[in-house]
């Protein structure tokens, strides 16, 4: 399983032709205390670059962005009962929703782990 | 808050060292340099604060003494009364009180306290205000007063139900004041000017203290355990909770104090009939609003769901009307209640606590119920 990242904070792990989307452990550090996540519906068409989750802080809400299109396949419902997972597990249990890729050349404006750390540091 | 030039250096308080130091993420208020918060977070800062105590940095707000030319703080006072709806002469030597600078059509400059000092009236004004508000004394009290700004203070507040054993360790003076009770007191062989106070519902304390020692002073009270420095983050969600207004957010100068529900601070005395009614600014308008009610009132709200509803979202009557009613001028998470929680101004049709009213949060009415406020009991030690 590939690992990818955009400049925008969010991961995506590669599974065949499914990616599962979150927000990272650096993101989570910069948002604060999390106590709020909205999902979207599953079924839902995302293009590239749209509004696909909020997530909500004590201080402020922030929009997560599809990094790619697709059609959602499934959310994780866990997240909206328990938001904190989001500090606790950014990279693991706290990830957001699935999409089933719409196009496979979206994944190449995407960074790898390396990448990102360097865009982090 | 006043449009600030993005090249307009940003100022410090006294104790921008000390934050930094213990790791405080400094952000822009109100043109100071402030901690929003420190490494533990707004959640736990909040928790930390209703549980045993927090030190905040206020040193941005503006204090200020004054001095009747007279000698007499009576005229002090009553100078000060054409500039409030508040009975000023009435407070006593050694207590404070809640205030509000007016204009002509009845809305709010600032909201401020008043403490008297036996011979003069110190003041303590909002940040983003302390320039306006010195122009407007001097414009309008100078043929009787001195009015005296102190920059070279610090102001720190320490609240929660620890507040009082941790400063008692420094002030022996501490236990026995009573809420609202303010006054020059020693801590740690400091002139300090000390009120049991705040801006939390908690019981705490505001002490004003030479800049110069501000430092050593809060490096003591935070060698006590239970004493934790907290950011302005937890600060404004202590405040929401308590139902305490955040000028220039919840009150302004298009909001009278009648509409932002601060009767109560607004003494019989002022009011029709009273000895000294009216003579303030926007008096004609405050007092009928006070005989006969205002259209429209700032109330508390609470969130039937998870999702915060937060500073300008619109209010609506119902879940598909088109024109909205009114908006939320505070609103965000209240870690205590482990809810979301919002002020907001309403019209007085819908005021009622229990009222339900519908929110526009990214496009979808989300149902809010109209709640009295605090929402949080308050702990103040009367």
């Amino acid at each position: 399983m590939t690992t990818l990242f955009t400049t925008d904070h969010e991961w995506l792990r590669i599974d065949g032709d499914v990616a599962t989307i979150g927000i990272t452990d650096y993101a989570q550090s910069q948002l604060g205390d999390v106590v709020f996540v909205e999902l979207p519906k599953v079924g839902r068409s995302l293009k590239k670059a749209e509004a696909a989750a909020v997530v909500e802080s004590v201080k402020a809400a922030s929009d997560v962005y599809a990094p790619i299109s697709g059609d959602v396949v499934e959310v994780n419902e866990e997240l909206t009962a328990e938001p904190a997972l989001v500090n606790s597990d950014a990279a693991g249990k706290a990830w957001f929703f699935k999409v089933k890729i719409a196009d496979k050349s979206e994944l190449g404006g995407l960074m790898d782990e390396a990448a990102y750390k360097a865009h982090t540091a | 808050m006043l449009a600030r030039d993005e090249h307009t250096p940003l100022e410090r308080t006294p104790l921008h060292g000390l934050h930094v130091g213990l790791g405080g993420k400094m952000v822009p208020f109100a043109g100071y340099e402030m901690p929003v918060q420190y490494a533990s977070g707004v959640l736990r800062e909040h928790l930390h604060t209703r549980g045993k105590a927090g030190l905040f940095d206020v040193s941005h707000m503006g204090q200020m003494a004054l001095h009747a030319k007279s000698g007499r703080v009576e005229d002090a006072a009553r100078a000060l009364e054409r500039l409030v709806p508040q009975d000023i002469i009435a407070v006593a030597p050694g207590r404070q009180r809640y205030a509000q600078f007016t204009n002509e059509n009845g809305g709010i400059l600032d909201d401020l306290m008043v403490a008297n000092f036996g011979d003069h009236l110190f003041l303590v004004v909002n940040a983003a205000c302390k320039a306006e508000d010195e122009a407007h004394l001097r414009k309008h009290l100078s043929d009787v007063c001195v009015i005296q700004p102190l920059p070279d203070r610090a102001l720190i507040a320490l609240q929660g139900p620890k507040a009082q054993s941790a400063l008692a360790k420094l002030c022996a003076d501490a236990p026995a004041m009573r809420f609202m009770d303010s006054g020059p007191h020693e801590v740690d062989g400091l002139d300090c000017f000390v009120s049991r106070s705040g801006y939390t519902g908690e019981d705490g304390f505001e002490i004003s203290v030479p800049a110069g020692d501000a430092e050593r002073l809060v490096k003591k009270l935070l060698e006590n355990d239970d004493v934790r420095p907290i950011g302005l983050g937890a600060r404004d969600s202590l405040r929401l909770e308590a139902g305490l207004c955040l000028y220039g957010h919840d009150l302004d100068t298009t909001t009278t104090p009648v509409e932002g529900a601060l009767e109560w601070s607004i003494q019989k005395s002022r009011r029709e009939g009273g000895a000294r009614a009216g003579g303030f600014f926007g008096a004609d308008k405050i007092l009928a609003q006070l005989e006969n009610g205002a259209p429209r009132r700032r109330v508390g709200l609470k969130a039937e769901g998870r999702a915060p509803v937060r500073e300008g979202a619109a209010l609506f009557a119902d879940s598909t009307s088109i024109e909205s009613v009114g908006s939320v001028t505070s609103g965000g998470f209240g870690p205590s209640l482990n809810a979301p929680v919002a002020m907001g101004y309403l019209p007085a049709s819908l005021a009622a606590p229990g009222t339900q009213v519908f929110a526009e949060v990214r496009g979808q009415r989300l149902p809010l119920k109209v709640a009295a406020t605090p929402f949080i009991p308050n702990t103040y030690k009367r």
